[in-house]
């Protein structure tokens, strides 16, 4: 029974994708959900910074989070030379990388305001095993990307699988669909939430302060407000001369 | 036109006039302060000013270890018994033999100037006009004559200052040496820039 | 006390003319009562130069003008500096609030004859000012060193290349290397923050004591100086610009921070239009964007460099493109000769005008729009449509203008 289940669900495609557009799906980023953040960081340090730097973001910003300096220093920190005001670098030789993944991983700092958060959202999410590139690995957003697909233990191993469809007007179309077959860790819907909070968090790295200035924006505003009304008196009050 | 006729209500004109005048100079200080702020010491420099830990193990006695701490040279001197032993015969040559000058953190305000005896930890930027003193721990010396018991010697202005920094009389500097705030992680490591925590 | 300050004002007064610049300028400059809308994008822009030359000081502050180092010290202000992410996004939301109200500025003058005689010098001044600006964001751009600086620059000083004989030289010696380089960078901040700020200021200058040496035109395209107070001498339409406009213009600045802060606080990148999102990763000589478009400001002119396609007269399709781009710019400085209708203001110019304005407001749009697009066939074609609405409008302007119909103009301004 439980194997029959199983079975039924890696059939399901896992994502249908059209042959010639790719449609991205949309993340659910929540800048005020401290909670995902904070998963999302425990992500990034663990499988990111293992190869990428974000050479612009400095550990103790992640005070941010509601996290403590100790607490950044104890659970996010695992170069132990490292300052809590250090920045997140990886002591990779660039060259280094340069051999083993044919480019050297991009920084990271910035890229949710490069790639944008949907694309980061569905890229992380469709790699397949292809056995033709050298990492075998394969992405549907990025084709032959140099990166090997560092979270497959977790999601599990997707197969690209072609189909010829017949639509109701009889044309013939190739359609390619993703196909879970063996599962990771975590179930797909555990894995698409973890993905999440790691996009959630990349998205609050490349522009910190966003929240702050949000708020700061209300204040300007209603500062603004007033002064509207007030200039708008006085300019009324003064314009009664002009006849 | 403009001619001044009885209907001008000039209560109200001064009023709205000073509502948007308080409001502008609001606006104005308000509006300042990113700029002003934006002058002092960036997160870069406060990251590279943070508190340095050094392991003061390997500072051999009689031996002086340079580290840096925002942007100074910090000394950590291992001094020997024969070392602390000339700190009390001094007091009579010493500007402030009591270390009464807030040149030091109070938990430093002892003869030793320092939390352990043995070892001394100072900015090494002389009182004066800011040289790095020389580390001169020999007794006697050609150029420092008969009476030295081993100190700093600043090369720019010849002040001299004894081995727990404090200044001799008669030379320019006006002060003893600095001792930075800071406190012990263990037997033999040290984090400068912080005090100690209070039990 | 009042007795102190006066006499502090006269001592300055017999040494510098601060009470008589302060008349000439505010308390009895006269201006038209009927200025409406339109008319307050002139103070905006001043507002605007003014942020843009405090926020740049500040931005220099930091910024690194070194190939290896700019990217990484635009983040440096943006993350590490207290504030500097205000005020770097002041700057850039700055740049483009700009060109908006220039853009404004300079459709106000079209609508109402503004450059029309005896206000040409006034609106050379005001082109020249166009220009600087164009150079100022040009240059500007460049300094985040993100791939859209870098290959922006790339492809515009590659326009240079287009001019015959002398072209690959000069796009050389602009670069002052064999593609965009640290050298060129180096350059392009020297000019960004000294060279074309200068220029700026001083046509600035020009442009305001021309202004207040005609006076200022109004909605109704008349002179209020024809019809002067017998006894003092003042314009009888005519208001002091301090206090009527000083208060009116406070409340257009209040609407204006209004705006600016709504795209700064809540929206910096504009969807991409303010700040691009390739413009976050730094310049790689090797990898070319795969869309590349400037910044809106820049895009009408842009489609008429790309609406080229054809190679014409033993001239190819490149020198056209570029010719007929910098011709769409230098064009506007002769629209007061080119212009021969008898009233200045639309509001009493006939259909024609009105027609051809309309067209040409749709089609700056349109180009503008395509500018910031990926090129299609289609895309092309409607650019070569654009194009030649833009150029017609210009090029026939002295014939639609003198046989259009024109409503006579009052004799005082319609209040």
């Amino acid at each position: 029974m439980v194997k029959s289940i199983l079975i039924a669900l890696l059939l399901v495609p896992v994502m249908a994708i059209a042959s010639n557009e790719i449609k991205l799906d949309t993340a659910p980023v929540n800048l005020y959900d401290t909670i995902s953040l904070q998963r999302g960081v425990r992500i990034f340090v663990n499988y990111c910074v293992t190869c990428h730097n974000a050479a612009y973001m400095r550990y103790n910003r992640l005070q941010d989070l509601g996290l403590t300096e100790q607490q950044i220093k104890d659970n996010l920190m695992f170069a132990v030379a490292k300052r809590v005001g250090d920045t997140m670098t990886v002591a990779m030789d660039k060259n280094d990388a340069k051999d083993w993944f044919g480019t050297t991983p991009p920084d990271l700092s910035l890229i949710a305001r490069s790639r944008g958060a949907d694309w980061l959202y569905t890229y992380l999410r469709v790699f397949y095993r292809d056995n033709t590139t050298h990492t075998g690995w394969n992405n549907v957003v990025f084709p032959r990307v140099g990166m090997p697909h560092v979270l497959h233990e977790l999601q599990g191993v997707q197969v690209l699988k072609t189909e010829m469809q017949t639509d109701a007007l009889g044309h013939k179309h190739e359609v390619q669909n993703l196909l879970l077959e063996a599962p990771g860790t975590l179930t797909p819907a555990q894995y698409d939430m973890l993905v999440a909070d790691l996009v959630n968090y990349l998205v609050y790295m490349a522009d910190p302060a966003k929240t702050f200035r949000i708020q700061l924006g209300i204040y300007v505003l209603f500062f603004l407000a007033i002064s509207f009304v007030a200039t708008y008196m006085l300019k009324k009050e003064f314009w009664k001369d002009v006849h | 036109m403009t001619d001044d006729n009885n209907q001008v209500d000039r209560g109200k004109r001064r009023f709205l006039i000073a509502t948007t005048t308080a409001l502008g100079g609001a606006a104005t200080v308000a509006s300042a302060v990113p700029f002003v702020a934006s002058m002092m010491p960036s997160q870069r420099a406060l990251a590279t000013g943070a508190p340095v830990e050094v392991d003061i193990g390997k500072v051999e006695l009689g031996t002086k270890l340079d580290v840096e701490w925002q942007g100074k040279p910090v000394w950590i001197v291992n001094r020997t018994k024969e070392m602390l032993a000339t700190l009390p015969t001094l007091i009579d040559k010493l500007v402030d033999p009591g270390s009464d000058v807030l040149q030091q953190p109070t938990y430093c305000k002892n003869l030793t100037r320092s939390i352990k005896p043995e070892y001394f930890v100072a900015v090494g930027i002389c009182t004066h006009l800011g040289c790095s003193p020389t580390f001169r721990p020999e007794e006697g010396g050609p150029d420092l004559g008969p009476d030295w018991s081993g100190g700093f010697f600043c090369p720019c202005h010849g002040s001299r200052f004894d081995l727990a920094g404090r200044v001799f009389k008669g030379f320019p500097a006006p002060a003893n040496l600095v001792v930075p705030p800071y406190r012990y992680l263990s037997d033999s490591r040290i984090l400068i820039g912080e005090d100690p925590k209070v039990a | 006390m009042n007795n102190k300050m006066s006499a502090l004002l006269n001592w300055v007064d017999e040494r510098f003319p601060l009470t008589a610049t302060l008349k000439a300028h505010l308390s009895e400059y006269y201006a038209p009562k009927n200025f409406n809308f339109w008319y307050y994008f002139g103070s905006l822009a001043l507002l605007v130069l003014v942020m843009q030359i405090v926020t740049g000081i500040f931005l220099t502050m930091n910024y690194k003008p070194d190939a290896n180092l700019a990217f990484a010290s635009v983040e440096y202000i943006m993350r590490d500096v207290s504030w500097g992410w205000l005020i770097r996004y002041m700057h850039s939301t700055g740049s483009s609030m700009f060109f908006v109200a220039v853009y404004l500025h300079m459709f106000r003058a079209m609508l109402y004859g503004s450059y029309r005689k005896p206000r040409e010098l006034l609106w050379i001044f005001g082109m020249l000012i166009y220009l600087c600006l164009m150079a100022e964001a040009f240059f500007g751009y460049l300094l985040p060193w993100g791939q859209m600086s870098f290959w922006g620059a790339q492809v515009i000083i590659n326009l240079f290349d287009a001019i015959p004989l002398i072209g690959p030289d000069l796009a050389l010696w602009i670069r002052g290397d064999y593609s965009v380089s640290d050298a060129t960078l180096n350059r392009f901040f020297a000019y960004h923050v000294i060279a074309v700020p200068l220029v700026l200021l001083g046509l600035v200058a020009a442009h305001i004591i021309a202004l207040h040496e005609v006076g200022s035109n109004n909605p109704d395209g008349i002179e209020i100086k024809k019809h002067k107070d017998p006894k003092t001498g003042i314009p009888l339409d005519g208001i002091p610009f301090h206090p009527y406009y000083t208060v009116k213009d406070m409340m257009g600045v209040v609407v204006f921070l209004f705006v600016f802060s709504i795209i700064m606080f809540f929206i910096p990148e504009m969807g991409g239009y303010f700040l691009e999102h390739n413009n976050f990763i730094p310049a790689d000589v090797l990898k070319t964007p795969e869309h590349i478009a400037p910044l809106w400001y820049f895009t009408p002119f842009y489609s008429i460099l790309r609406a080229n396609t054809f190679n014409f007269l033993w001239v190819p399709a490149k020198l056209w493109g570029v010719l007929l781009m910098g011709l769409a710019v230098i064009i506007f400085f002769f629209l007061p000769w080119l212009d021969r209708s008898l009233v200045k203001s639309v509001r009493y110019r006939g259909q024609f005008y009105k027609t051809a304005l309309t067209l040409f407001t749709i089609s700056f749009i349109v180009l503008g729009y395509l500018g910031t697009q990926p090129v299609t066939e289609i895309r092309t074609v409607i650019a070569q449509i654009g194009t030649v609405i833009y150029f017609l409008f210009f090029f026939l302007m002295p014939w639609y203008t003198k046989i259009d119909k024109t409503k006579p103009e009052p004799e005082r301004v319609r209040w």
